[in-house]
């Protein structure tokens, strides 16, 4: 798989570091001449100097045969173009963005761009879930979080102990994946019992959350 | 007719004080606002400080009712993404923008954005210019 990251900043060198390290085919491309000789000092043969958004320098970076373009600037106008003159002028199937200001999330879905990562969210979430425990951790949002995975913990008082899940009535658009029990991991089916300190992990629209919550958390 | 500009520079600023001096409702926008120096003295239109790539400062400048955006920072990434706000979230039937790389001025004239692209059009004014008979001297 061949992946271009557009930017060779700490996200675009740390992120092309893991890719090499995993095996991808892997370029960068950075603008100032001093960072993409940094990255090559680090990284190898993996760097080329020049403006992303430019298609010349996407043409020359082979883009033509990219699966992934990434683009992972400081900002968020750069980022979208990038991403955008990759998906029209060579056809790269996937492009992802590292957008800066959340509140562009949904305007570059909109905008064709089929991922985004928000340093912001992804560190409020966190933050969220490291000072209001309540039972439930989203493991991973995806589709420009309209679909998450989360993991629950069933609670005592929750209606669903005890129960099959074949007869729990649960939210439309959720589906449970695997349950932990202690040392466990049970695939479910739907007649297998919850038991109170289940971790369920369930794949649920983000707008199910509260009321998946509800139901196994039951507070 | 209400307009609403992104960018003061030189081209931002004399067509703000154009559309101004004939009566049109104009907006402007810029990042840094020293740049409404380059405003006419008596520019009656409205000058806000801000991005306009952000949805907030184009609320701000009420876009809603626009029936016209330009997007004219130096800039092509940044006119050409407040372009599309403009068109695909505010709807305003008239969005142009500046582009100075001449392959992405194509790319995105297909998306209902006017590209001017003044490499091209300065490049062939120029060979125009070329072309032309020189003038005699008397």
């Amino acid at each position: 798989m061949y992946v271009i990251v557009v930017g060779g900043g700490k996200v675009g060198y740390y992120l092309a570091w893991n890719l090499v390290d995993q095996g991808f085919e892997v370029l960068v491309i950075e603008r100032q001449p001093a960072k993409a000789e940094a990255i090559r000092e680090h990284l190898g043969a993996v760097v080329m100097v020049g403006d992303g958004a430019e298609a010349s320098v996407l043409e020359a970076a082979g883009a033509v045969r990219a699966d992934v373009v990434i683009a992972t600037t400081g900002e968020d106008e750069d980022n979208l173009i990038v991403c955008q003159v990759a998906k029209r002028r060579f056809d790269v199937e996937r492009v992802i963005a590292r957008v800066n200001n959340p509140k562009n999330e949904q305007l570059f879905k909109r905008l064709g761009i089929d991922a985004t990562v928000s340093q912001t969210n992804v560190l409020l979430h966190l933050i969220e879930q490291r000072l209001i425990p309540d039972g439930l951790t989203r493991l991973l949002t995806l589709q420009h979080q309209e679909i998450e995975i989360v993991e629950l913990k069933v609670g005592a008082d929750s209606p669903v102990v005890g129960r099959r899940l074949s007869e729990i009535r649960l939210p439309p658009d959720c589906v449970f994946s695997a349950i932990n029990r202690g040392e466990h991991i049970i695939i479910p089916t739907g007649q297998t019992r919850l038991e109170a300190g289940d971790d369920v992990i369930a794949v649920t629209r983000t707008e199910r959350e509260s009321e998946l919550r509800r139901l196994l958390v039951g507070v | 007719m209400r307009v609403v500009i992104v960018g003061c520079g030189r081209v931002g600023a004399h067509i703000a004080s154009a559309l101004d001096r004939r009566g049109d409702d104009v907006t402007i926008i810029d990042i840094n606002p020293n740049a409404f120096t380059r405003l006419d003295e008596d520019f009656s239109g409205l000058a806000i400080r801000g991005t306009g790539i952000d949805e907030d400062v184009l609320r701000s400048a009420n876009i809603t009712s626009a029936d016209a955006f330009l997007a004219v920072t130096n800039r092509d990434n940044t006119n050409l993404m407040a372009a599309q706000v403009a068109r695909e979230v505010f709807g305003v039937p008239t969005v142009a923008a500046r582009v100075y790389d001449p392959v992405r001025a194509e790319i995105f004239a297909n998306l209902g954005i006017i590209t001017i692209c003044p490499t091209t059009t300065i490049s062939n004014l120029l060979l125009d210019a070329l072309e032309t008979p020189p003038a005699r001297r008397s």
